[in-house]
């Protein structure tokens, strides 16, 4: 299953890399959230400080919903959702594969975001364990979650507009937990953001578990 | 000796649609088979029906041993198929592309790099995005895949469409080659001329249907070719 994982995350980087999708729009997007929100709460620089940790998140979820949206995109195309069932891939690898290869563009994508509200924001985190341990939990969740729904809409013609429809309210737990847990780190009370953190492990951990089970019959129906 | 393909009134649905309506047909190993039939006939459906694609929902159906109806996706591995979309990946080189697919089914890269050698993808072309190719270079791609697969049985839906003559010329040689080594093949084309030349007998499918006078009866004397 590992094997198979590696094998296809290692495909799924390498589309990114050469068709540098993610790069050329994602990115820019991501910026421009933090640059508009800038924008739109400049008046009140204390308002902009403290919202920080939720306008973070709301472009990480945004970003990442283009991510999978992107994933399932290149396995749609051309009958290649058929290469994939008329392979001996294991399903479950396959699952971890796909959920790896969005959850390392998001811990990249959090980096870069991280780097923008400090310098935009003038925000300063002083919890960077609160915060690490959070990016990780957050975006495992975002990445399986965002799996197992892309594959259940990738078989349908309306996918681009019904993906977010499923995923964002299913993401809602995860949005309100990491906002939480980043307000505690940006405070210096990171004892008050570990029961977030572990919610979030959780959501985790249940969406993990439910793509090694189910990813493969959603990809029979898809 | 137990038949590569085995269907008794063979039923499969595309969504309410029976593609295949009762058909019966009978391929040993080792056997070259044409499906003859008009645009809608049945002969794409029938080919993803046994590659366990497309589900079974009535009669008999075994293919390589594996009952389709109860367990259609443990013969997918052992199966090939050329379909009229190619299964690449767009972005990804041809080499990417022919290594991935050759290591998704457990299979050794050079299997790929070999395939690529025979159907001439190999050196600067290896190194070129499929998004950058010809159809007919796209099919070559698939066919590389295909040949580094290596099936025990090959379904190839209109395998001469978009290709040039001496690329048309190497299927038939890989064909005849893979029959030879004991992998059955089925093909479905419209080319009839090069397509009777490759296969040992025909069958015409209409309206979901195998025709009575092919399936599982003597070749029709007009098309079949018996070794």
């Amino acid at each position: 299953m590992f094997r198979d994982a590696a094998l296809v995350a290692g495909k799924d980087l390498r589309i990114e890399l050469r068709s540098r999708v993610a790069i050329n729009q994602v990115l820019p997007l991501a910026v421009l959230l933090l640059v508009l929100f800038a924008f739109a709460l400049d008046p009140d620089t204390g308002l902009l400080v403290r919202a920080t940790p939720g306008l973070f998140w709301i472009a990480t979820v945004l970003c990442g919903l283009l991510a999978v949206q992107r994933a399932f995109a290149v396995e749609t195309a051309d009958g290649v959702t058929d290469g994939l069932r008329l392979s001996a891939l294991d399903t479950g690898g396959l699952f971890l594969g796909k959920a790896a290869a969005v959850a390392l563009q998001l811990i990249v994508l959090q980096a870069l975001l991280l780097a923008g509200v400090v310098v935009l924001y003038d925000a300063a985190p002083s919890g960077w364990l609160m915060l690490v341990v959070t990016c990780g939990t957050a975006t495992a969740g975002i990445a399986a979650a965002g799996t197992l729904f892309g594959v259940l809409a990738a078989g349908v013609r309306v996918r681009e507009t019904l993906l977010p429809l499923l995923l964002l309210p299913v993401l809602a737990p995860v949005l309100l937990a990491a906002t939480r847990a980043f307000e505690a780190a940006f405070e210096g009370r990171s004892s008050e953001g570990w029961p977030w953190v572990g919610l979030l492990a959780a959501f985790a951990l249940v969406y993990i578990v439910a793509g090694l089970f189910g990813f493969g019959a959603l990809l029979e129906e898809s | 000796m137990e038949p590569a393909v085995h269907l008794r009134g063979a039923v499969a649905l595309i969504g309410r649609f029976p593609a295949l309506a009762g058909v019966d047909l009978d391929v040993a190993p080792g056997e070259v088979v044409l499906l003859r039939g008009p645009n809608g006939a049945g002969k794409t459906s029938l080919l993803r029906a046994c590659a366990g694609l497309l589900p079974v929902v009535d009669g008999e159906a075994v293919v390589l041993g594996q009952d389709l109806r109860t367990d259609r996706v443990a013969v997918r591995q052992r199966v090939g198929l050329l379909g009229h979309r190619t299964a690449l990946y767009d972005d990804l080189t041809v080499g990417d592309n022919v290594r991935f697919w050759t290591r998704s089914v457990g299979g050794d890269e050079k299997d790929g790099d070999a395939a690529m050698a025979r159907l001439g993808l190999s050196g600067r072309l290896a190194s070129v995005a499929v998004n950058r190719l010809s159809a007919g270079q796209r099919r070559r791609v698939a066919l590389a895949v295909l040949i580094a697969r290596r099936p025990q049985l090959w379904l190839l839906d209109e395998p001469h469409a978009g290709l040039d003559q001496p690329t048309r010329d190497e299927i038939d040689r890989i064909v005849g080659e893979a029959a030879a080594a004991g992998a059955t093949v089925l093909v479905a084309s419209h080319e009839l001329d090069r397509a009777e030349a490759l296969a040992a007998r025909s069958v015409e499918i209409v309206g979901g249907h195998i025709d009575a006078s092919g399936g599982t009866g003597p070749p029709r004397e007009d098309v079949s070719r018996v070794p």
